[in-house]
C-alpha cells in the first residue's frame, strides 16, 4: 500500500463517516421517540459498497492498469469509424429517415407514447441550445415559451376555433414575442444574473398562468382542446374534402417527428449562418465582438425570440396531443430537465442533444421500477457530469468559453 | 559560503500550454539581496509566484532552507518565514489599512510581538498611522507600496520576495522604498529577492544579479560585474 | 393604522427569516462568485432536522415540560447539520470546479439542488410535516396591534444571529481572513490564509443561517414540506441581489426590504394575496436593471465581502 493509496482509503473513510452523519438524522431518529439504524444501514451499506467499487475502479485508472483497454477501445472505435465511412452518408441518410418513417408500424402504443415525448424535448432542446449553446445565455426559464405555446393554441382553438396549422405559427410569434419580453430587460446583466433573472420570469409566467382565472381558468386548465386535423380528399358522391382528426397517436407522432425535423434542419442552418457566427462570436468574447461592429444587444434579443419559437412550436403540439392544459408541467424542474438535457448531449452540439434528450426521457422509462429515484439519479447525474466529462457526450466541435470567465 | 536559503533548480512552469519558464536555476545565500531583472514578460513575476507554489513548478524542484517545498500548499509558506510582495501590490481594497497589516500576521498567534510590529512599521511608514482606518484601496498608490511592504514586515519574514516595487511610483517615493528595503535587510538580517524592471537601482542595491530573458536564466553575477557589463548597459539601462 | 402596523410587524418577521436566509448566498458569492441552488435545500434541511429532533424529544415528554430548551437544543444540532450538509456539498460539488467555467459550476449546483431537495422527499415523504407550535402559543396586545410570541421568538432569533454574524466578519481575525480571500485569493494565500477552508466556513456559516431561517419558518407556518426551499430561495436571492450581492450587510437590509414589500402588498394591492410571490421577483428584476450593484453595492465588480 502506497502513501498515496492510504490517503485515498482515509479519505474514503472520513467521507463515508460523514455521509453517514447526515443520513442519520433523517432516517433514524423517529417522531415516536425510537432511534433506529436498520434503515439507515441499508443505505448506508449499498452507498458504501458502491463508492468502494468506484474508488477501487478509479485507483485502478491512476496507476495505469486500464491503459491497454483504453486502446483496445480506441482501436475498436477507430474500426467502427472507417467502417461508417465506407458506406455513403446518404444511405445512413436514408435508413435513419425509413427507421423514423416506419417507427409506429414497428411498435406499440407506448413505444409511440415515448417517442412522441422524446421528440417534443428534441425541440425544447434544441430550441434552448441557440440560447445557451450558441448565444452563450443561461435561461433558466425556458419552460415559459414552451407554456405560452400551449395556452396559445389551446385558447386560439378552443375560443376561437383556430386550426392547429394556422396557430402553429402564431404559436411561435407570441413565444418569440415573450422572448424579447423577457430578454429585453435581462440582456445588459452578467451570466449569473441573467440565470436567476429568467428564472423569475419562467416562474411569473406559471404564477400568473395560475391566478388569471379568467383567461387560463387557473389550475384547473384548459379541456377538450381539438386535435390536429387535415383535410382529406373523398371521391363519393363527388371529389370533395373532408376534415379528418389526427387523434391517433401515430399521427401525432408524425406531426411531431415532422416539428423535430424542422427544428434541427433551421437550428443547423442558423448555427452556420452569419448570425450563428455572430451569436457564436458573442458567447466567446462579447467586448470583441461589439468592436467588430456585430449588434451584439439586437442579436441576443434574436437568439432569446429564436430560441422560444421552437419552444412554442412544442407547446403547441403538446396542448394538441394532450387535449388539454393546465399551468403544472411549466415549472422551474421542466427547464432544469431541458437544460440538463443540452448540457448532458453536449452544449451546441445538435447530435448531442439528440442523444441527451433520448438519454433523459428514454432510459427512466427502461428502468421503470426505480421511478421515485429518477429526480435523484437526474440531479446527481447532472453535478457528476459536471465533474468528469463538462462538454457533454458528444461535445460541440466550435466550443471555447466566454471571456469574462477567465481570469 | 553557507548553504543557499533558497534555491531553484530547473524549474519549469506553464500557464495552459504556453511554457512561461523553461528551466530557471538560481540560489539565494541567508542575508544577502538577490536581484532579478529582465524585460516585460521575460517571467520575472512568474518566477516568484512559482516559489511561493501560486504557480505550479512543472518539472524542476525549489528548495527552501534544504527542504523541496515546490509542491506544498502556498498557504503554508508564510509561516515559514517565505513572504512577497506581489506585483501590483495586491492590497485588499475593502480592508483598512490596520487590517491588512493584520492579515499579514495571519499566521502568527503571538498578540505582543504583533503589537510591537505593527507599531514598528507606523513608525516606518507614519503615514499609514494616519490613515489606518480607512480602506486600502483608498490609499495612493505610493502609500501602497508601502502598506504592501509593510503587510510582509508583519510576518516576520526570513526571505522576502519584492515584486516590482517602483513599478508607476515617483522617483522620490521609489528611493524611500528602497532605503527602508535596505534597512529591513540590514537590521533583521532579512533576505531579499527583488526583480526590477529598473536595473540600475536593483543593481545597486544588489549583491548579485541574475538576468531573465523569456524564461531562461542568461546571466548570473556580481551586482558590481553586471553594472559594468556593456550588454547589460545596453539592453536593461539605457545607453 | 393598527392595521398597517399589524402589517409591519408580519413584515419584519418575515424580513428576519428572508435575512437570515439571503446570507447564505451573499457570503458564498461574495467569496466564490456562484449562485449557489443548493443553498434552498440547507433552508428545507434546516426544516426537517428541527422537526425531527424537536418531535423525537416530544415523545419523550420534553417537550411539556422544558420547551425553550428543546427549541434551543435542536436549533444548534440543526444548524451543527446543515453546516455539516453544506461542506460536503461544496467538498463534492463545487471545489473540484474551481478552475472551471461558470456554467458548469452553475449546473452542478442545480444538481446538487436537484439531488437533495429529492433526498429529502424520498427520505420524507412527499406531505407536510407539522411543526409541535403549542409552546409558542400566545401574545401581546399593544394598542390593537398583536404581536405573537412566535413573532418575538423569530425577531429575536434574527437580532441574536445578525448581531454574531457581524461580530464574527468583523471583528475575529477569521472573519478578516473570509473578507481578505472574497477579496483577492493569490494574495490571501500568500499570507498564508488557506482559502479552502475558509471557503468550507463561509458554506459552513451560511447554512447553519439558512437552518435556522428553516425551522423558523417550520414554526411559523407550522408545518415543513420537501420543496419549500425554492421559491423562498428565489426570494431570499432577490434580497442578496437588493442589498448588493456579496454584502453582508446589503443582504440583511434587503431582506428585511423584500419581506416587508411582499406582506404590504398583499394587504394592500389588490388581488395582491394571490400575486405575492410575482413581487419579490420583479424587485429583482427591477433592481439589476436599474441598479445592479444593489443598494449597498460600490462598484460592479467590486461588490464582494
Amino acid at each position: 500500500m502506497t502513501r498515496e493509496s492510504r490517503r485515498a482509503w482515509l479519505t474514503f473513510a472520513v467521507a463515508l463517516g460523514w455521509f453517514f452523519l447526515l443520513l442519520w438524522p433523517l432516517t433514524g431518529i423517529k417522531a415516536d421517540g425510537s432511534l433506529t439504524f436498520d434503515q439507515t444501514l441499508a443505505i448506508f451499506w449499498r452507498v458504501a459498497a458502491a463508492a468502494a467499487v468506484l474508488v477501487v475502479f478509479w485507483r485502478l485508472k491512476r496507476k495505469g492498469s486500464f491503459d491497454g483497454a483504453g486502446r483496445g477501445l480506441a482501436t475498436a472505435r477507430a474500426a467502427l469509424a472507417r467502417g461508417i465511412s465506407v458506406v455513403p452518408a446518404w444511405i445512413w441518410w436514408i435508413l435513419l429517415a425509413a427507421g423514423a418513417l416506419s417507427y409506429p408500424l414497428l411498435t406499440n402504443r407506448y413505444g409511440q407514447d415515448v417517442a412522441v415525448t422524446v421528440l417534443v424535448y428534441i425541440c425544447l432542446g434544441l430550441g434552448l441550445n441557440v440560447v445557451v449553446g450558441l448565444a452563450g445565455l443561461l435561461d433558466l426559464g425556458y419552460i415559459a415559451f414552451y407554456g405560452v405555446g400551449a395556452y396559445t393554441y389551446a385558447l386560439l382553438s378552443v375560443n376561437y376555433g383556430l386550426s392547429f396549422w394556422l396557430c402553429l405559427p402564431l404559436a411561435a410569434a407570441l413565444a418569440a414575442i415573450a422572448g424579447c419580453i423577457i430578454g429585453y430587460p435581462t440582456l445588459r446583466m452578467r451570466g449569473d444574473y441573467l440565470a436567476i433573472v429568467t428564472l423569475g420570469f419562467g416562474e411569473i409566467v406559471r404564477i400568473i398562468l395560475n391566478n388569471w382565472m379568467e383567461l387560463t381558468n387557473g389550475p384547473k386548465g384548459i379541456i377538450s382542446i381539438p386535435p390536429p386535423s387535415i383535410y382529406v380528399p373523398e371521391l363519393e358522391p363527388t371529389l370533395h374534402f373532408v376534415p379528418f382528426e389526427l387523434r391517433k397517436i401515430t399521427y401525432a407522432y408524425y406531426v411531431i417527428l415532422g416539428l423535430a425535423v424542422f427544428t434541427v434542419v433551421a437550428v443547423h442552418r442558423l448555427n452556420f449562418s452569419r448570425i450563428g457566427r455572430a451569436w457564436e462570436a458573442i458567447r466567446e468574447d462579447e467586448t470583441a465582438a461589439e468592436l467588430m461592429g456585430v449588434n451584439t444587444f439586437l442579436l441576443k434579443l434574436l437568439a432569446y425570440a429564436m430560441g422560444a419559437v421552437f419552444g412554442g412550436l412544442a407547446g403547441a403540439f403538446y396542448a394538441a396531443r394532450y387535449r388539454f392544459v393546465n399551468p403544472d408541467p411549466f415549472t422551474f424542474i421542466e427547464s432544469a430537465m431541458v437544460l440538463a438535457m443540452v448540457v448532458l448531449g453536449g452544449l451546441g452540439s445538435i447530435p448531442g442533444i439528440i442523444l441527451g434528450a433520448l438519454a433523459l426521457i428514454a432510459l427512466p422509462e427502461v428502468f421503470r421500477g426505480f421511478e421515485l429515484y429518477r429526480m435523484l439519479a437526474f440531479g446527481g447525474a447532472m453535478t457528476v457530469m459536471m465533474l468528469v466529462r463538462p462538454a457533454g457526450l458528444i461535445p460541440a466541435k466550435r466550443m471555447g468559453q466566454r471571456s469574462e470567465e477567465r481570469d | 559560503m553557507a548553504e543557499p536559503i533558497l534555491e531553484m533548480q530547473g524549474v519549469t512552469a506553464h500557464y495552459g500550454r504556453i511554457q512561461a519558464l523553461k528551466g530557471i536555476s538560481l540560489k539565494v545565500f541567508p542575508g544577502e539581496i538577490v536581484t532579478i531583472i529582465g524585460a516585460n514578460g521575460a517571467g520575472k513575476s512568474t518566477t516568484l509566484m512559482t516559489i511561493c507554489g501560486i504557480v505550479r513548478a512543472t518539472a524542476g524542484e525549489v528548495r527552501y532552507r534544504g527542504e523541496v517545498i515546490s509542491s506544498q500548499s502556498p498557504d503554508v509558506l508564510p509561516a515559514r518565514g517565505l513572504i512577497q510582495v506581489p506585483e501590483g501590490r495586491r492590497i485588499f481594497p475593502r480592508l483598512t489599512v490596520s487590517e491588512n497589516l493584520d492579515m499579514g500576521a495571519f499566521f502568527r498567534k503571538d498578540e505582543d510581538g504583533i503589537r510591537r510590529d505593527r507599531d514598528l512599521v507606523f513608525e516606518l511608514f507614519p503615514v499609514l498611522k494616519e490613515r489606518r482606518r480607512q480602506p486600502g484601496g483608498t490609499l495612493s498608490g505610493g502609500e501602497q507600496q508601502m502598506l504592501a511592504i509593510g503587510r510582509a514586515i508583519m510576518g516576520r519574514p526570513t526571505v522576502l520576495l519584492l515584486d516590482e516595487p517602483s513599478l508607476g511610483l515617483a522617483p522620490l517615493i521609489v528611493q524611500q522604498i528602497f532605503r527602508i528595503v535596505k534597512s529591513i535587510s540590514e537590521e533583521n538580517k532579512t533576505t531579499i529577492v527583488l526583480v526590477e524592471q529598473n536595473a540600475n537601482l536593483a543593481l545597486n542595491l544588489a549583491s548579485r544579479g541574475y538576468v531573465l530573458e523569456t524564461g531562461s536564466v542568461v546571466l548570473e553575477d556580481d551586482a558590481r560585474a553586471l553594472l559594468e557589463n556593456p550588454d547589460i548597459r545596453k539592453a536593461y539601462l539605457g545607453e | 393604522m393598527e392595521y398597517f402596523f399589524q402589517q409591519f410587524i408580519n413584515g419584519i418577521t418575515l424580513g428576519g427569516v428572508y435575512a437570515l436566509f439571503a446570507l447564505g448566498y451573499t457570503m458564498v458569492y461574495g467569496i466564490i462568485q456562484l449562485i449557489n441552488f443548493a443553498h434552498g435545500e440547507f433552508f428545507a434541511a434546516g426544516g426537517y432536522v428541527g422537526v425531527i429532533v424537536l418531535s423525537f424529544l416530544g415523545a419523550h415528554g420534553y417537550m411539556g415540560t422544558h420547551p425553550w430548551l428543546c427549541l434551543a437544543f435542536s436549533l444548534v444540532l440543526t444548524m451543527g447539520y446543515c453546516a455539516m450538509l453544506a461542506m460536503a456539498v461544496e467538498k463534492i460539488a463545487y471545489k473540484p470546479l474551481r478552475r472551471s467555467t461558470r456554467l458548469s459550476v452553475l449546473l452542478s449546483a442545480l444538481g446538487m439542488s436537484i439531488f437533495l431537495q429529492n433526498g429529502l422527499m424520498l427520505t420524507q415523504g412527499v406531505y407536510d410535516k407539522a411543526y409541535p407550535t403549542a409552546f409558542v402559543q400566545g401574545g401581546l396586545d399593544i394598542g390593537g396591534v398583536r404581536i405573537s410570541i412566535m413573532q418575538l421568538l423569530i425577531l429575536g432569533l434574527t437580532a441574536v444571529l445578525l448581531f454574531i454574524l457581524n461580530a464574527l466578519v468583523f471583528r475575529t481575525r477569521i472573519g478578516k481572513a473570509m473578507r481578505a480571500t472574497a477579496q483577492d485569493k493569490v494574495m490571501s494565500a500568500l499570507v498564508g490564509i488557506n482559502s479552502n477552508r475558509i471557503i468550507s466556513l463561509t458554506f459552513a456559516i451560511g447554512a447553519g443561517l439558512a437552518a435556522a431561517a428553516g425551522i423558523m419558518v417550520g414554526l411559523y407556518y407550522g408545518a415543513v414540506r420537501y420543496d419549500m426551499g425554492f421559491v423562498p430561495g428565489v426570494k431570499a436571492f432577490a434580497a442578496a441581489v437588493l442589498g448588493g450581492i456579496g454584502n453582508i450587510t446589503g443582504a440583511m437590509l434587503g431582506g428585511f426590504i423584500i419581506g416587508m414589500v411582499e406582506i404590504m402588498a398583499a394587504a394592500y394591492v389588490p388581488h395582491g394575496g394571490e400575486y405575492k410571490d410575482v413581487f419579490a421577483f420583479i424587485i429583482l428584476i427591477a433592481v439589476l436593471y436599474f441598479m445592479p450593484t444593489g443598494i449597498m453595492g460600490e462598484n460592479v465588480d467590486d461588490t464582494r465581502v
